[in-house]
């Protein structure tokens, strides 16, 4: 996993509840075995007006021209609701996201997240109807300042808080397993008191 | 301390908690299928990692199989690579894996549990969100995404932040005709579809323990649908006599360890939650869902609810999209709505006692000379071949075939639409399932969840029917 320490990008404002992974890679596309290949199909029925992925939808925002290279995608609450793929977050990082600002997430996205890389920034309720205000009026670039717990943008300084573990994972892009791993012997003591029924 | 169930689950799997890092909890019981983990075996297989304790983990085949053929190939190209790729995988990891056509095949959350797999006091994950269903057992039981289930290959064990604890109660009886089905939604249009999120969910109460296992499953099965990270219900009597003799279920002298070990599972009386929800049974009406979200619920006496009826910005729009979507005006009676499917399985409502609810509505009419409405297109799916042996053996298959239902093959089927029981734009489906979803079971499809009971009614006189009026 990529090292995450700050990131400077432009905002996508996706100006919608309740997003579920469904719409974020509907099931036609959850077939491959590998972990490439998701990008192009993110938000699928909302991209494309048509089933095969030809024809794109003007009115849907990561199709206007002025989001093109957005890696931040602005959301509404309750975000990645649903179910557990985690083809939702690898189709939101294939595309070019490195981070998602909502008011909330579903538990199992905001999970899947950390583990793949992308920040997941949590603001409250108002800050976010700044941000989103502040895309109508124009381009809206913002630096996710990982280090300082910090959402930096022209008038705006927001902190958020990922938790002190994720933080760490996220800045030292670590590999969970590898780290989990190391403590084996605690596992195996664990394992060795387990009741004979279990 | 006085501890909730969920704190004792949590405190007898907790490897290690120190500071600065998330907590490492022991994973007894692993289920995976298709769709979620070949990417977290082709990890495994990168990094040169063994799979900790493949006798711990269990795979079956349902998400994108065929409903109509027990080939792998009928499931189509991709769906078969897949399928395919999950056989390589479980033997050269040494994973039981119950394939096409095996006798213990059946979607991952009916199958657990009629297996004896699911058990009280474990902690069970699933690449798959409705892994909460295995909380009806008193097991902590939750999705994880395919990073985890890589983990847990790996290590048999999991980083878990601690949730906060929702009590959700149901006090005294439901009235006549109301399901465990009803019983949930009713419980997310009170919440909303997030009202539990970062939150794990005891229901306790007379209704609640009044309830059999499989309708257990069907109220667990749906946390999900509000947020929660798991739902719970205490192990009783009803719970140890379901499990007793079941293939996987411990026996002899440590299945009355087992049962001694279980009957301590369960908050203590004054042990305190972050939230407690209180529901009268008796005020709680067959459900319908009227829009693109679980929370979005009605009563079957009400009628179509209208933006203006939400004070809230986000819910006033969710509700003004929803009926764009899903092609209805408020001021509706919802017993006025048409439909043209209706999908009877899911690990929400597959089980025999389901399949027996949907069968007895079919024979009430039936003895009207009442069939499927020639406008609908009806399929049941059972959610195991022991249910679909179980179902055959009782004569419940004739029931519907009689009636003009496609009796088919287990899998999860038209829940998700991975493989081709998938609606067509337009179509409105009364349907069993746990998500309603925009193009959840088709693109441009529209899905109202129901009780079994209620779906096969919808299915005989072509619209929504109140048993009970």
């Amino acid at each position: 996993m990529d090292k995450f320490t700050t990131h400077t990008g432009l905002v996508a404002p996706l100006d919608a509840a309740n997003v579920d992974t469904d719409q974020i890679i509907p099931k036609q596309f959850l077939q491959k075995t590998e972990r490439v290949g998701f990008g192009q199909h993110l938000f699928h029925d909302w991209r494309y007006l048509d089933n095969e992925g030809k024809q794109e939808n003007p009115d849907f925002v990561l199709n206007q021209a002025q989001y093109q290279g957005a890696s931040i995608l602005l959301a509404r609450e309750n975000f990645g609701c649903g179910s557990s793929r985690e083809h939702a977050p690898w189709a939101i990082q294939e595309f070019g996201f490195k981070v998602v600002i909502a008011p909330s997430y579903a538990d199992i996205f905001y999970g899947n997240c950390i583990n793949i890389g992308i920040v997941p920034v949590k603001l409250t309720d108002q800050q976010i109807n700044t941000l989103f205000d502040k895309c109508q009026q124009g381009d809206v670039t913002l630096t996710i300042d990982l280090t300082n717990n910090k959402v930096i943008g022209d008038d705006i300084e927001y902190s958020f808080s990922l938790g002190e573990f994720h933080q760490y994972c996220l800045e030292q892009g670590i590999d969970s397993v590898g780290w989990t791993l190391k403590k084996l012997a605690k596992i195996e003591a664990f394992e060795a008191q387990l009741p004979a029924w279990q | 301390m006085a501890t909730t169930l969920y704190e004792k689950l949590w405190q007898r799997h907790l490897i290690e908690e120190k500071p600065g890092e998330t907590p490492l909890l022991y994973v007894d019981r692993h289920l995976i299928h298709e769709v979620t983990s070949p990417q977290a075996f082709a990890n495994l297989r990168f990094h040169g990692r063994k799979l900790r304790h493949p006798e711990r983990t269990i795979a079956t085949m349902d998400h994108n199989i065929s409903t109509r053929s027990i080939e792998i190939n009928a499931a189509g190209e991709g769906a078969a690579n897949q399928l395919r790729t999950l056989e390589k995988n479980c033997k050269e990891f040494g994973i039981e894996l119950f394939g096409m056509g095996h006798k213990n095949q059946g979607i991952v959350h009916v199958m657990g549990p009629e297996l004896g797999l699911t058990l009280p006091g474990t902690i069970i994950v699933c690449g798959d969100s409705h892994t909460a269903t295995h909380g009806a057992f008193g097991a902590l039981a939750f999705g994880i995404g395919t990073s985890e289930v890589e983990h847990v290959f790996a290590t048999q064990t999991l980083r878990q932040t601690k949730a906060k604890t929702m009590k959700i109660e149901v006090k005294g009886q439901v009235g006549k005709g109301v399901s465990a089905k009803d019983i949930i939604l009713a419980i997310i249009g009170k919440t909303g579809s997030a009202g539990a999120t970062g939150y794990v969910v005891e229901y306790c109460g007379e209704a609640i323990q009044a309830l059999s296992m499989e309708e257990r499953m069907t109220v667990c099965n749906m946390s999900i649908e509000f947020g929660a990270k798991a739902g719970l219900i205490a192990p009783d009597q009803t719970t140890f006599d379901y499990i007793e003799g079941r293939d996987y279920a411990p026996k002899g002298e440590l299945w009355q360890q087992a049962v001694a070990d279980w009957q301590t599972l369960k908050s203590d009386d004054d042990a305190q939650f972050d939230t407690v929800i209180t529901l009268e049974a008796k005020d709680i009406k067959a459900q319908v869902t009227w829009g693109t979200t679980p929370g979005q619920v009605m009563a079957i006496d009400g009628t179509i609810p209208s933006p203006d009826d939400f004070s809230d910005p986000v819910e006033k729009d969710s509700c003004a999209k929803a009926l764009t979507y899903m092609g209805l005006t408020a001021g509706t009676k919802i017993t006025d709505v048409q439909v043209n499917n209706v999908f009877i399985g899911s690990c929400t409502n597959s089980r025999i006692e389901d399949l027996r609810a949907a069968a007895s509505t079919v024979e009430h009419f039936a003895r009207q000379g009442l069939k499927c409405s020639d406008k609908v297109t009806a399929i049941v799916v059972p959610g195991s071949y022991r249910v679909k042996e179980q179902a055959e053996q009782e004569g419940l298959d004739q029931i519907f075939i009689k009636a003009g239902f496609e009796w088919r093959l287990p899998g999860c089927s038209m829940c998700l639409g991975m493989n081709d029981d998938r609606l067509k734009p337009g179509d409105r489906c009364a349907s069993t399932s746990n998500r309603n979803f925009v193009g959840r079971q088709g693109r441009d499809s529209r899905t109202h969840l129901v009780s079994p009971e209620m779906a096969a009614a919808a299915a005989i006189t072509g619209h929504f029917v109140d048993l009970n009026a």
